[in-house]
């Protein structure tokens, strides 16, 4: 389960790109904690400039900040008030956002250990975002993917409400976050952390190939269908890994 | 807070209704996942594989994310910016470095009139 996460030469067990003498297991440490609220901070950076065009498009202030808080992901949220803003049905909206969001129940079937049980559980599926799979895929031993994803979780869980209710207060001031380039964070955290894996030849092809029938499709498909289509490159690592098992 | 014209476009209701159908459906496909795998103990290949498609997706996410706005190629800044950070994230260069790099190559591109 956690061979692809190990760089080839570097440290076996660190947190991705972190120092390499960190602890192998344990707490996280320090500079996980900080990769983790830069990320908090940058989506709450992002949250001031949904709030801001959920009110100057004509919601009232606290919807963007109750979707927030009950929906908890960003993509599906942008959609669900673009689409009512633009003139579109609320019932399109709702398929518009579980498209988008359908990428969650592979999530959930991929990491499923972090969540814990009973209420936790609940608590746990309800902060299953791609910044919190990604980073509790990033860590290696079960104790910091745990921790890894409930504080990115939690983090987020607070960071982006807030966000939406500052920028909902503000509203038009905040709404050009592109000139700041925060549009470019989101792809990039989700680079930089799953760098590592694909050091690994037979997942990194497997994952261009999916990526690159994401982005052919893209034109031509709704939001969030072209994203769940690359799992259609899937039997290329299977296949892949076979051969090199047979051999 | 927002001017009465604009607001009288959206059906508040309908769409309230919605937006909980929504937070209530994403919860269901979030739970659903945790709660299949505890119903069957997986092979371990099945369980490697699993871990692979949420690679994958997440790759197919940063692409789309990283390429293209509403359906469209969006201009190179944005691209140029996360590989940027792509490539100071391949050389080893710290999280926090890779993405702000990002951002303010992004920015940069904009200032100078890149779209």
């Amino acid at each position: 389960m956690r061979s692809f996460w190990r760089t080839p030469n570097g440290p076996p067990d660190g947190p991705p790109n972190g120092p390499p003498d960190g602890p192998p297991d344990g707490p996280p440490d320090g500079s996980l904690f900080r990769d983790i609220a830069l990320v908090c901070l940058a989506v709450g950076v992002v949250g001031l400039s949904y709030g801001a065009v959920a009110v100057t498009s004509g919601f009232a202030w606290w919807f963007p900040v109750l979707m927030g808080v009950l929906v908890l992901a960003a993509s599906s949220e942008f959609l669900f008030v673009g689409i009512i803003a633009a003139g579109g049905s609320p019932f399109a909206a709702l398929l518009a956002g579980l498209l988008v969001n359908a990428r969650h129940l592979p999530f959930g079937l991929a990491v499923p250990d972090v969540l814990g049980q009973g209420w936790r559980r609940a608590l746990g599926a309800h902060l299953m975002n791609d910044e919190t799979v990604v980073f509790a895929l990033a860590q290696d031993e079960p104790e910091r993917k745990r921790a890894a994803y409930w504080l990115c979780g939690v983090g987020i869980l607070i960071c982006w409400p807030v966000g939406a209710a500052l920028g909902a207060l503000l509203g038009g001031v905040v709404r050009d976050t592109d000139a700041l380039g925060l549009d470019a964070m989101f792809p990039a955290v989700i680079l930089a952390l799953i760098l590592p894996a694909l050091k690994d030849r037979p997942l990194r092809r497997t994952a261009l190939a999916g990526a690159a029938l994401a982005l052919t499709v893209t034109p031509f498909l709704p939001a969030g269908l072209p994203v769940l289509l690359a799992l259609a490159a899937l039997p290329l690592f299977a296949a892949r890994t076979k051969k090199e098992a047979m051999r | 807070m927002s001017d009465a014209t604009s607001v009288a476009a959206i059906p508040p209701l309908p769409t309230l209704a919605a937006m909980l159908a929504l937070a209530a459906g994403t919860f269901l496909l979030r739970l659903s996942g945790p709660a299949l795998r505890a119903r069957f103990t997986l092979p371990e290949r099945a369980g490697k594989l699993l871990e692979v498609s949420a690679v994958l997706l997440l790759a197919a996410l940063a692409a789309t994310s990283a390429l293209t706005e509403d359906h469209a190629f969006t201009g190179p800044a944005r691209p140029l910016g996360i590989l940027t950070g792509g490539v100071l994230a391949w050389r080893g260069a710290p999280f926090l470095v890779v993405v702000l790099a990002s951002a303010g190559t992004t920015a940069l591109l904009r200032l100078a009139g890149v779209p």
